[in-house]
């Protein structure tokens, strides 16, 4: 029997609080600055893209505490249950001095408006903590969802670059322990059912709560990093009552490799999956850290990437060149299907009232396949693609290609595949010849739109020449830019 | 006597010239740092939500606000009939600019009423109920449309004229007719637009707003409201980034704010949501310019025959000086014999364009140097050569297009010494040898300067006040008519005071701006911020350290020149008094210890009918060197290197002018790479949040990021400790960007066609023109 509690419990900076009337929509920003005046945190966007809210969430994972940088304007009430919230109040010493971090930013000029400083300090904490001498790239994936207008940026590296003292000595990592025992007690294994009728949370005890819950409330809105969700709320000012928050379901959580085959629990963020996936498939690695900012890729979960449907979202094109299933879960009971047949059109995905998405499991390349994921946007980092696509090619003994498996994002209303494009290819080998020719196909393959992000010319162009790249760097060689040889 | 107290004696902690920190640095990194949003409301407090239109040009034929009122908390919904005074916040007098839309719009997202609720939620899901009937106008968002569709000029044009441009361009050896676009550009501040409003008794209102010129608020907020500018006091801190966006941008909250308090007698605070910030206030104005180029075979300019088409948006603003200083600028460096410029600021169905950092000064000087580009591709030359061919030089070569005499000239120097520094000519052989061996990834170097002219164009803003009290513990308050955006200003004013008393920085105690201590100030604006206010301070500085010296002489019988400020004492004859205690025996004997200062800049003057005069005091100078790397199957590309030396004069705080340099150098590149405004066919701006709008990150900056100062230089006009302006003039070292950008691809046709790069160039922008160039080359054979 599910112990039903209608209150958020949280540990907020040095305080245990309960939250009974926080509803679905209700924000961490706004409970900070508004409830309970806490306003360093600031808003700068409210749809996580500038940092100027990022706050530090602590939550236990895999039976250790875990400290991530998040953007507290689309982080809901509901998926704090049980978490550790650290804001910028929280760094100064019982002495009222400055933290190493706020000093370092002091002493180099890192701050000009400093509306978005406390913000910046905030994400080079968490670097802190778990990367005390960070090198440049570091610094800057860390600060990817970190916008400042004033500075440009080179003093804050600079300052992030000399932060004295020791994390051994930093409050949070010392007293890990107690906070840890602490979150313990506090995650209950209790369903939370709490806020007004209209708008309200619930937080599943466990994933068979969850399939429970479903059953009752089949338009329940199923919010996971909340990345999407968030901006339903903050700008779109959706309804999304009775939500179901599940971001720190433990089960929804697990990574396992075994028989070939990567398995990732819906709630598994793309921070968590990280090492997992560039370990086995090290051609991701330039492309997952150019997904979304460092606070979104704490937050947000690949399950939640793929269930919202979006044509740009950055994980489907590999995954689906990689051959990914999707397995949903209804009840007790579960379907596996390839995660090409989930998207179906425009904002509709194969999932039934009921249905949620509970794992992905992404086949590893084998040693004949030559794999590949590029993406194309505006701006290198923290934005949404233009293009993306993933490619697989298994070439056979006799250097012809046998299998092509080619999904693009950003060229069609859903992610996908290049059937004629991958038709050119097999039977051939992979040369100038048969890319050529694929090149061509994709004229037939797509009619993409012309938006803010691109026009339909220039998604067409690029999606083109991200073949010839492929062919090109088929020597291991990179023919792009490349910012790590610039440095 | 230990080391210490020796150097107590000999200088003082964070006088003029020294990196000091900024004043609030401390307090930005701990979130102490109080911006209005963080003040805590007074109970009773309401919130204000702007309900904005949906058409970009349309009759209003109803407005059915019953949804509205009837929302959950709503107290009340303001529209134009409510409004006790004018319905306009128009900065110029024009009387466009309405704070309420009424009979139609003009643009997609104005203002059409306010909704007052208990909770700012409230205001802002009420404000979308609103059911309006339009009757669609035609509408017209581009310049170029605009041009052709006979819509009006917004504002007066200017022409700047010498010579016969016509004639030299017919007998021209070389000539170029083109056109260039150049986009706008969202200011982006971190905080948004917000303001407060606080009801006094009678007719009196407090306005706490987040804005750049807190005098015109006042004046504004009065207008609006029809009360005398007594009635109203604007208090100003701090904002979190301005950059030209709150220099009028900001009347329109604080008028609506006032508006609401006044009525319900309850404190009322309006902050918009980005995306609506966005969309509904100005921005950079984007330009398309027409230049017929005429010059000779060793690159020199014979003349230029221009005119510079502006997207003002629906009302003037400040489209009319922006548009100007375009005009002033497009000559950058170079002597141009025979010029005609003619600005044509155009009305479009857009959101009325604003200042922005630059202040249309970057869009007239980048075509400036496209035609120096042009040049050099026709002649196969380095465009650096072509620079220094066509630089201001003294004896018949230093007259600009406004026929003032440049008489500061160093950007030879400046460009010398930097093309030596950075290894330029080395490199740039090291860049074509590299597009030599790479098929995809091309490499471009580029050396622009830049030359900014200081001072207000409209000549009776060059004038500045402060307020300096000295209390008799020696403690000294500070407070001046510029705004602290996060310049460092407040932090370079409070230098100069301590410099004049000599005593410690941590001394003066730097106070909010209010329109109740100084009176009738200028816009912190045009880069003027410590040249006006630190002169202000040191002249109200100087005004007490008379009346001291005046004290002292009288009290020690010693003549006045024995009386001497040193650090944190005041040496009288032989003997030396701590400040406090001077300062206390200085009140004792009732000498009055505080004063009002004031500065109005010399020399300058400016016949606008004419297009003659001197409209700027002096020039800041500067240049810079990028490297970029350019993949020509996608168009994207990465700044690889970037070397600055640039022009502050003797500097007041070299650590902020460097913070300024780097940061103008960064916004400067963003507004000519990944920043890109998009307007769909209905008008919706469809860039409105930095989800979809892209400025630089951390990791866009360069990897290699050398910025110096030219320590050698001191201004030669007796500005403050002869410093110079540093806010604007940074932004366009970014120039060197796009033309390395430009010779990345250029190489794709062997350096013999000029890209012709309009901005910002984004990567699909880059791809079209690598495809260009290859096409150019095919056709070649």
């Amino acid at each position: 029997m599910t112990v039903v509690r209608n209150e958020i419990r949280f540990l907020l900076n040095d305080e245990v609080v309960s939250v009974g009337d926080a509803g679905a929509s209700d924000t961490l920003l706004d409970y900070l600055r508004l409830d309970r005046l806490l306003r360093g945190t600031k808003e700068g966007c409210a749809e996580g893209d500038c940092g100027a809210c990022t706050v530090l969430v602590g939550r236990l994972l895999g039976g250790e505490l875990v400290y991530e940088s998040v953007n507290a304007c689309i982080r809901f009430m509901g998926s704090l249950d049980g978490c550790h919230v650290v804001t910028i109040e929280h760094m100064r010493g019982a002495d009222g001095g400055l933290h190493p971090v706020q000093q370092a930013m002091v002493d180099h000029h890192g701050s000009q408006c400093g509306f978005c400083t406390p913000g910046f300090v905030m994400s080079l904490y968490g670097l802190w903590m778990t990367n005390p001498n960070p090198d440049r790239p570091a610094i800057e994936k860390a600060l990817q969802g970190n916008l400042c207008r004033c500075t440009g940026y080179a003093p804050i590296v600079r300052a992030a670059q000399a932060v004295g003292g020791s994390p051994d000595d930093d409050p949070l990592v010392a007293e890990r322990a107690a906070v840890k025992a602490k979150l313990e007690e506090l995650n209950d294994g209790s369903r939370v059912d709490c806020g007004p009728a209209d708008n309200r949370i619930l937080v599943p005890g466990s994933a068979d709560d969850l399939a429970d819950i479903l059953a009752e409330h089949a338009d329940a809105t199923i919010v996971a990093g909340s990345t999407d969700v968030g901006l339903w709320v903050t700008k779109f000012m959706r309804e999304i009552s009775p939500a179901v928050f599940i971001a720190n379901l433990a089960e929804l959580q697990d990574i396992k490799v075994a028989d070939g085959t990567i398995s990732l629990g819906a709630g598994v963020t793309y921070t968590q999956a990280f090492e997992t996936i560039t370990k086995h498939i090290p051609q991701l690695v330039g492309y997952w850290d150019r997904i979304a900012g460092e606070q979104v890729r704490n937050m947000g979960t690949i399950g939640g990437n793929v269930a919202n449907g979006s044509p740009i979202g950055d994980t489907p094109p590999p995954l689906i060149a990689l051959g990914a299933t999707v397995t949903l879960r209804k009840g007790s009971e579960r379907r596996t299907l390839p995660m090409e047949k989930f998207f179906i059109a425009y904002g509709k995905q194969d999932r039934e009232p009921g249905d949620f998405v509970e794992s992905i499991d992404i086949p590893l390349p084998n040693a004949s396949d030559r794999f590949a994921a590029y993406k194309i946007s505006k701006r290198r980092d923290e934005d949404i693609s233009s293009a993306a696509v993933g490619i697989r090619v298994r070439v056979g003994d006799d250097g012809k290609t046998s299998e092509a498996v080619i999904c693009y994002g950003g060229m069609a209303a859903t992610p996908k595949r290049a059937d004629n494009a991958e038709k050119a290819l097999i039977g051939n080998a992979l040369e100038q010849q048969s890319i050529d020719a694929a090149m061509k196909a994709l004229e037939q393959d797509f009619q993409p739109i012309t938006d803010m992000r691109a026009t339909a010319e220039y998604r067409m162009m690029t999606a083109k020449n991200l073949l010839r790249r492929f062919l090109l760097e088929q020597d291991g060689s990179t023919v792009t830019v490349d910012r790590s040889a610039a440095a | 006597m230990s080391g210490t107290q020796t150097e107590m004696l000999t200088t003082i902690k964070g006088g003029v010239h020294k990196p000091q920190r900024h004043d609030s640095g401390h307090k930005h990194v701990s979130g102490l740092a109080e911006y209005i949003d963080d003040i805590v409301e007074p109970a009773g407090a309401l919130h204000a939500y702007l309900g904005l239109s949906d058409r970009a040009h349309a009759e209003i034929v109803s407005v059915d606000l019953d949804a509205v009122r009837a929302a959950p908390g709503v107290v009340d919904v303001l529209t134009a009939a409510d409004v006790p005074g004018h319905n306009d916040v128009s900065p110029v007098g024009k009387h466009d600019d309405p704070v309420f839309a009424e009979g139609k719009v003009e643009f997609l997202g104005q203002p059409m009423f306010a909704v007052v609720a208990e909770t700012r939620e409230q205001a802002r899901r009420a404000a979308v109920k609103a059911k309006v009937e339009y009757k669609d106008l035609p509408h017209v968002i581009d310049v170029v449309e605009a041009d052709a569709a006979g819509y009006p000029l917004v504002t007066e044009p200017l022409t700047l004229k010498r010579g016969d441009a016509k004639a030299a361009l017919e007998k021209a050896k070389n000539r170029i007719t083109r056109q260039m676009r150049v986009g706008g550009q969202d200011h982006f501040y971190l905080e948004g637009q917000i303001a407060y409003a606080l009801p006094g008794e009678d007719d009196e209102v407090i306005v706490f707003s987040s804005t750049q010129h807190p005098s015109e608020v006042q004046h504004m907020v009065a207008h609006v409201l029809g009360v005398p500018s007594n009635a109203v006091t604007v208090n100003m801190r701090r904002m979190g980034g301005g950059f030209g966006g709150k220099e009028t941008q900001s009347n329109l909250f604080a008028a609506v704010a006032a508006m609401a308090a006044k009525k319900h007698h309850r404190a009322v605070k309006i902050r918009p949501d980005r995306d609506d910030d966005m969309t509904a206030t100005g921005k950079r104005h984007d330009f398309v310019i027409d230049y017929d180029l005429g010059f000779d075979d060793d690159g020199r300019i014979e003349a230029v025959d221009a005119s510079f088409a502006a997207r003002c948006g629906f009302s003037a603003d400040l489209s009319g000086p922006v548009t100007d200083r375009a005009l002033f600028h497009a000559d950058n460096c170079y002597y141009i014999p025979d010029v005609l410029f003619v600005s044509k600021p155009l009305k479009t169905n857009t959101v009325s364009n604003t200042a922005y950092r630059g202040f249309g000064g970057p869009q007239g000087m980048i075509a400036g140097e496209r035609m120096i580009e042009e040049i050099a591709y026709a002649l196969g030359k380095d465009p650096l050569e072509v620079r220094k061919a066509n630089l201001y030089e003294a004896g018949g070569r230093d007259v600009t297009p406004y026929h003032q005499t440049v008489e500061d000239n160093i950007a030879g120097r400046v460009i010398s010494e930097l093309e030596e520094s950075s290894g330029y000519q080395a490199r740039r052989q090291a860049v074509i040898e590299h597009n030599r061996n790479n098929e995809i990834v091309k490499k471009g170097i580029a050396l622009t300067p830049v030359k900014f002219g200081i001072s207000f164009t409209a000549t009776w803003y060059n004038q500045a006040g402060a307020l300096v009290h000295i209390y008799n513990d020696g403690s000294i308050h500070l407070n001046h008519g510029g705004t602290e955006m996060g310049q460092g200003l407040n932090t370079k004013v409070a230098q100069v005071l301590a410099d004049e008393f000599q005593v410690d920085l941590d001394h003066v105690k730097i106070t909010a701006t209010s329109t109740g201590k100084v009176p009738n100030t200028s816009a912190t604006a045009a880069s003027s911020g410590s040249d006006l206010n630190g002169m202000a301070a040191a002249n109200a500085a100087g005004q007490i350290k008379a009346r001291l010296v005046d004290f002292a002489a009288e009290e020690f019988g010693v003549p006045p020149e024995q009386v001497v400020f040193e650090p944190n004492t005041v040496r009288v004859g032989n003997q030396r008094i701590a400040f406090p205690e001077f300062i206390m025996q200085a009140y004792m004997a009732r000498v009055q210890l505080s004063a009002a200062g004031f500065y109005k800049t010399p020399k300058i003057h400016w016949d606008r009918a004419a297009g003659k005069g001197r409209p700027f005091y002096y020039f800041a100078y500067g240049a810079s060197v990028s490297e970029v790397s350019v993949d020509t199957l996608t168009g994207e590309y990465h700044v690889d290197r970037v070397d600055i030396l640039h022009d502050v004069g003797r500097s007041l705080n070299p650590a902020l002018d460097l913070g300024q340099i780097e940061g103008g150098f960064i916004q400067g590149m963003g507004w000519l790479t990944t920043e890109e405004l998009w307007w769909d066919k209905d008008g919706r701006l469809r860039t409105h949040a930095p989800s979809t709008y892209k400025i630089p990150l951390a990791s866009d900056v360069p990897p290699i990021f050398n910025v110096n100062l030219a320590d050698w230089s001191s201004n030669r006009e007796n500005t403050i400790r002869r410093s110079k302006a540093v806010g604007e003039p940074p932004f366009m070292l970014a120039f060197s960007v796009l033309e390395a950008l430009s010779m990345a691809v250029a190489s794709l046709d062997d350096y013999r066609t000029c890209p012709c790069l309009d901005t910002p160039a984004t990567p699909e922008l880059m791809l079209f023109a690598a495809e260009r160039m290859r096409e150019a080359a095919a056709a070649r054979g």
